[in-house]
């Protein structure tokens, strides 16, 4: 973009000698506009060049920093995604264009001030970095704009969803390599439509390329860890609850280092281990709202407050989280079902898959004498609808037991859908189980009322309309089986055509749910950005 | 005692001005019960109100009754009510209390104010059974020197869209009365489809006369709009997945809940219009989708 000062240097010059041929003078609209697009036009050049250098410094710079100008006074996105990758999509940056004019009325003296400086010092090091720097731009997605000239934060893509992008993976290695924590390969043939995510092998876990003792994970995060990327704690309650206990652990046995302040300390502390957790399995939306939680009440804890009673007090905080917006979430979401009469005496419930919640409000319902059955559908590879059947049947309710394939077989016979979340996206998206908006869809098709129970900690800002663009990738292998003695699948890395897909979730439109039951009440699925805005204003 | 009072008063207000809405003779009463009320504490006050409430809803067991009352208490107490004194307190309550009745005598024109500009000139309107608020709507129209034509149906088992068919051609306005049959074969003819409501619930669909689902159906297969006119104090907390999820109190008339042996043999006297099959809402709070009526809700309520 150095060249475009120059491209519309005679394009501006060619139109105020139009104007002066024209026997006209340049309005003052007019001159003001020039001014206005050659400013525009040394902000870019500018913007380039910053970029050009900071891409050589380290991205972890404290955001209070004077110097950069570019970085702005509002990037709640640096804590979001801990890789401080600035990768944002191309559409950024047509944007960032764009309201760079509509932006102009607004600057302040001091920003002005530290723009001019920056300037200075940015065609000093233009000099050197521009040769760097038309090769960089092609191969770089932009980097992160000079936000002072937006507005609006821009958000940048989290990095697991961008791991086609050698540049971003180069980003990602050098900030593992910082923090010690090992890098995990991807594995296998991946499907071209999901190339952009990560795909692990359950053969090869994270904590065999960790020394031990290693010493700078604990080790109650490494045990959570290997729980995680081998699916023995799975299910989102049940992640969060442990990470939640697992970071308890944490801070109990966490001692300030001298000369630092723990608010400050043991955040950083745990950017490793949450790092850490990325890896051996992509983190949920319900463990992204707690982390940010946690963080949150670390960096209140006040200066002068003695280690024991921070400690204390961080501990407490945690409890009442889980206890609040866990457990007794659970218990008002169950009451509401029943109360309103959501569950009545005849009636044949489907649900799918395991989910704590909806086993929770089926238990009881059936403790209140609810006369009601139950049909279990169940999917491969992980087939988690036999833990459901097994904890519905110890109670007694009758169960009857489906593939997902029956579905529809079956469908007629049904009077209500319950299903669980895994998250609720805030334009109404519902993000669950793959196989979810299956039979979302097939209960409309029948005509047969879909419930979702969901917890209101589960509620997160993303806006999300395909199962693409953000998912999980689980490992292929898991979808090889063996059937009388046969193993169709075995040699299938040998096969280059061959690809096996293992999805983890998929998102449900709003059309296809009728009800939503949180613990704030029941609402319908369009609601929930009213809810996200209530939250807000309450914190 | 009271409660023959209560209901006594109740009649009467309804016999006086039968234009009123029965929600508003309903608070019009508590209004009356909350002057009359001899109670010493806010609570046994508050308890005393709902039990009032519950008595009326047996008098008249329409949904509007009910949801008016809950938003009546919910508006008096809505405020602080810290006073030491109690007749204090209560002072404060009936200034709400008048507050608020003076709000939804004025609903309906502002309803009628919004929907208005939606009838053009030459327009062919449905509408089913007798709707005091369709009624005001369409007075309106008229008074702005539209012509329209309105085709209402039947709606047995108490013919009440004669009712309504009387009323408009008072006004000067070409009516026709139908068959509640002959919805589907009408509906070819009509331009748009607008009905009033005796409940709005909290998914955005409206509890109204039987027949109403059927018209809507029938307008979302011919692609017409439907929309629905209601007043604000309408809105209740339900959430009625389908028709069998709507609870029997409001199924069916007060009268016959009390002296039925098997309500399975009586005819349901209103359905549930899911929120899919309507176009748009038009209350006092404005004009609303479906999906915002739960936004609102959410911001009366909680």
């Amino acid at each position: 973009m150095a060249d475009s000062g120059v491209i519309d240097g005679p394009g501006r010059k060619d139109e105020i000698e139009r104007a002066k041929s024209e026997g006209k003078d340049l309005t003052k609209e007019e001159k003001q506009r020039l001014r206005k697009e050659k400013k525009q036009q040394k902000k870019i050049k500018e913007k380039k060049d910053d970029k050009a250098s900071q891409e050589n410094e380290k991205e972890k710079k404290p955001v209070t920093s004077a110097a950069p100008a570019s970085q702005p006074p509002t990037q709640p996105t640096v804590q979001k995604a801990p890789s401080a990758v600035p990768a944002t999509a191309p559409v950024s940056v047509p944007a960032s264009e764009a309201s760079v004019p509509a932006d102009k009325p607004t600057k302040t003296k001091a920003e002005l001030k530290a723009e001019r400086r920056a300037r200075q010092e940015a065609e000093r090091a233009s000099k050197q970095t521009k040769k760097g720097e038309t090769g960089q731009q092609a191969a770089t997605s932009k980097p992160k704009a000079p936000p002072s000239d937006l507005q609006p934060v821009v958000k940048r893509l989290p990095e697991h969803i961008q791991v086609d992008n050698p540049d971003v993976l180069k980003k990602l290695a050098k900030k593992l390599e910082r923090q010690q924590i090992p890098l995990r390969s991807d594995y296998g043939y991946k499907v071209s439509l999901f190339s952009h995510l990560h795909q692990y092998s359950r053969k090869a876990p994270l904590t065999q390329q960790l020394s031990i003792p290693s010493t700078v994970i604990h080790p109650a995060i490494v045990r959570l860890g290997l729980q995680y990327s081998h699916g023995i704690v799975a299910g989102s309650n049940a992640r969060s609850v442990a990470l939640l206990h697992a970071f308890k652990q944490v801070i109990r046995d966490y001692t300030t280092p001298q000369n630092e302040e723990l608010s400050r300390d043991l955040v950083n502390k745990l950017k490793p281990y949450i790092s850490f957790l990325n890896q051996c399995r992509p983190l949920s939306a319900s463990m992204g709202n707690a982390i940010k939680y946690i963080k949150k009440e670390i960096s209140n804890i006040p200066s002068n407050c003695k280690e024991d009673e921070a400690k204390n007090k961080l501990l407490n905080c945690i409890e009442s989280y889980i206890n609040e917006k866990i457990i007794l979430a659970g218990v008002a979401i169950a009451k509401c079902a029943i109360e309103k009469q959501k569950i009545s005496d005849g009636d044949v419930i489907l649900v799918y898959g395991c989910s704590s919640l909806v086993n929770h409000i089926l238990c009881k319902a059936f403790e209140k004498n609810r006369k009601f059955r139950v049909i279990v559908v169940d999917s491969r590879p992980r087939l988690e609808g036999k833990e459901a059947l097994r904890r519905l049947v110890q109670k007694g309710i009758s169960c009857t037991y489906v593939l997902i394939s029956a579905v529809s077989y079956i469908l007629p016979e049904v009077s209500k859908v319950f299903l669980g979340a895994h998250a609720l996206l805030a334009n109404g998206y519902v993000m669950s189980r793959v196989g979810t908006s299956q039979i979302a869809l097939v209960a409309k098709a029948f005509n047969v009322p879909v419930l979702v129970c969901c917890e209101t900690y589960k509620f997160c800002d993303r806006v999300q309309t395909d199962s693409f663009v953000s998912n999980e990738l689980d490992d292929p292998d898991d979808l090889i089986v063996t059937r009388k003695g046969t193993t169709p699948l075995e040699g299938w890395e040998n096969e280059s055509s061959l690809g096996l897909l293992n999805l983890v979730y998929d998102v449900t439109p709003p059309d296809f749910v009728d009800l939503v039951i949180t613990e704030l009440g029941m609402i319908p699925c369009t609601s929930v950005p009213v809810v996200l805005r209530v939250k807000n204003v309450d914190q | 005692q009271d409660e023959l009072m209560l209901v006594e008063y109740f009649r009467d207000q309804m016999k006086k001005d039968p234009d009123m809405a029965s929600a508003v003779a309903a608070i019009r009463t508590l209004l009356e019960f909350l002057k009359r009320d001899k109670g010493e504490t806010i609570l046994g006050l508050r308890e005393s109100l709902t039990s009032a409430t519950d008595c009326l809803t047996g008098v008249d067991s329409s949904v509007a009754v009910s949801s008016g009352g809950e938003l009546f208490l919910r508006f008096i107490s809505l405020t602080s009510l810290e006073h030491q004194d109690l007749s204090r307190c209560k002072k404060v309550m009936e200034e709400r209390g008048e507050l608020f009745l003076e709000k939804i005598s004025m609903s309906r024109t502002k309803v009628a104010k919004l929907c208005h500009t939606f009838i053009k000139d030459g327009a062919k309107i449905l509408t089913h059974s007798y709707s005091r608020v369709v009624l005001r709507v369409l007075e309106k129209a008229a008074a702005e020197k539209k012509r329209f034509s309105v085709y209402v149906t039947e709606s047995q088992p108490d013919a009440a869209g004669q009712h309504m068919a009387e009323a408009l051609r008072k006004l000067n306005v070409p009516v026709t009365v139908v068959l509640d049959a002959a919805v589907g074969y009408v509906l070819e003819k009509v331009d748009l489809v607008i009905v009033g409501a005796e409940g709005v619930v909290e998914s955005g669909g409206i509890i109204n006369k039987i027949g109403t689902y059927q018209m809507a159906l029938c307008s979302k297969a011919h692609n017409k709009p439907f929309y629905v006119v209601a007043e604000s104090f309408k809105f209740v907390r339900l959430y009625p997945l389908n028709q069998q999820d709507v609870p029997d109190k409001f199924k069916y008339k007060a009268d016959t809940l009390k002296t039925a042996k098997n309500l399975s043999e009586e005819h349901p006297i209103i359905d549930y219009t899911p929120p899919s099959l309507i176009t748009l809402l038009f209350t006092d709070l404005g004009v609303l989708t479906p999906s915002a009526v739960s936004d609102e809700l959410i911001k009366l309520y909680l």
